[in-house]
């Protein structure tokens, strides 16, 4: 079986020609000529349609990348911008309001100043009136006491020694007498 | 496994048996294809049938302008490009889509490659080489369908790529610097004498650079290739038991498609690096 492959093969290698198709000259010519144009060809699509178009694609994605970066970084810088603005807003706003709250505890200042300064008077007026009232009663109260003490005088004289005439203006004088003393 | 891998648990199940349906076609075709196959019981190996230029619409001979298989791949080449390169780009997103995003990969990959590799003032280059590393890489992947004809295992094909560079890089390396351009094969760094004889050897290895160019990049293509179809003829040959070659095919089909893409990096890498020695030739 072997031996009869190996025959076999040797005999078909001679019938199917002389070695390599490879160094058959008269081929030549012919695959030279069909290359020659192939490569023009393949050398045409690729330089008129095929380069510059992927030429042209990837300096429009090294643009946009350049555009989207120069983008990114514009839009990080008003970011910063609008921090700082806000920041200033912020300080602004609050000074203004302290300002506000200043004004408007110096103004209330006032007019509790006003106001205590009014409720003062009035106490001090209100006090001068009632001080005036207690040296009338005062005063009333002690002259109805010397009234009360003269008629007590003159009832004690009557009882003591009866038929005596009691001389009102006289009780009155000693009563009046014996309360300053 | 990846999708098992992948799948959350949630959905783990439907991914599971979606891999077990695509597993069971895969296995219905292979059996079939193994019970019905031509050369049942024989090694019928023809390795290098793979690489024949047929003409595409019949006939004998083969004249400079006959469309032939390579014709068609070289058009599938363009059309691969232009899907993705122009269809893949028009909706011009800033945003974008995912085809938009493999052009816009392969652009900035061949372009900073250049850029680091060969210098700022290579860039006008850049349209050329970004041509011969889409050309090699979509020619290097459409070989890999198959029964597909890959255009860069020949030698006529990588030769004139390599030859294109070569011859510019020369001519750019005399009208940028005159006959300061053969400084790149006088080494002042080293001591006088032995000058003359580096001398040599530069110029030799700068004469070889497009056979090395060239050759790495068709001889990768097609040993991997001839080694698929070795593979796939055991297959053939073994029966049933010829699932053992097929899970062979898939591992070198997966280390195909690195090898295509190392390929058109390298071809690239390296067309860069002769730039840079063409535009600044002073060590």
């Amino acid at each position: 079986m072997a031996e009869n492959a190996t025959n076999d093969s040797v005999s078909v290698a001679h019938a199917s020609g002389p070695g390599m198709p490879q160094l058959d000259f008269a081929t030549f010519p012919n695959q030279i000529f069909w290359l020659v144009i192939a490569l023009v060809a393949i050398y045409f699509i690729l330089n008129r349609i095929a380069l510059p178009r992927i030429a042209a694609v990837l300096a429009e994605r090294q643009g946009a990348l350049t555009n989207d970066l120069a983008a990114a970084e514009e839009l990080k810088q008003r970011a910063v911008e609008a921090e700082a603005a806000y920041n200033k807003a912020l300080a602004d706003a609050r000074s203004e309001a302290s300002k506000i709250a200043d004004e408007t505890r110096a103004a209330m200042q006032v007019d509790l100043d006003k106001a205590i300064e009014r409720a003062d008077a009035d106490i001090a007026a209100k006090a001068a009136e009632s001080e005036a009232r207690i040296t009338e009663i005062k005063a009333s109260a002690v002259r109805s006491i010397q009234e009360v003490a003269a008629d007590v005088a003159g009832d004690i004289v009557a009882a003591v020694a009866p038929g005596q005439k009691v001389d009102a203006k006289a009780l009155a004088a000693a009563v009046a007498t014996r309360v300053k003393g | 496994m990846a999708s098992e891998s992948t799948n959350t648990t949630g959905i783990q199940s439907k991914g599971n048996g979606r891999v077990i349906a695509y597993g069971l076609i895969a296995l219905a075709v292979v059996l079939f294809g193994l019970a019905y196959a031509d050369g049942y019981g024989k090694l019928a190996i023809a390795p290098m049938d793979q690489f024949k230029v047929t003409p595409l619409f019949g006939g004998d001979t083969i004249a400079w302008y006959t469309p032939t298989n390579v014709t068609f791949w070289l058009g599938m080449s363009i059309l691969s490009i232009f899907a993705l390169m122009v269809m893949g780009t028009r909706g011009r997103a800033v945003i974008p889509s995912r085809g938009q995003s493999m052009a816009e990969l392969a652009y900035g990959f061949v372009r900073k490659m250049v850029e680091d590799v060969a210098g700022k003032d290579a860039l006008p280059y850049f349209p050329f080489i970004f041509t011969a590393f889409l050309f090699i890489l979509s020619a290097n992947f459409l070989g890999l369908i198959p029964s597909s004809f890959t255009t860069t295992s020949h030698i006529a094909v990588t030769a004139i790529l390599a030859m294109g560079v070569f011859l510019t890089v020369t001519v750019v390396g005399f009208v940028k610097s005159g006959f300061g351009f053969l400084s790149l094969f006088w080494v002042a760094s080293a001591p006088l004498a032995l000058r003359p004889v580096l001398a040599i050897i530069e110029l030799i290895s700068y004469f070889v650079r497009p056979v090395s160019h060239s050759i790495r990049l068709a001889g990768n293509l097609m040993a991997g290739h001839a080694v698929l179809k070795v593979f796939a003829g055991f297959a053939g040959a073994m029966g049933l038991a010829g699932i053992a070659p097929i899970l062979g095919v898939v591992a070198i089909y997966g280390l195909e498609m690195l090898v295509s893409a190392i390929q058109a990096y390298v071809f690239t890498i390296l067309t860069c690096v002769y730039l840079k020695d063409a535009l600044h030739p002073h060590h």
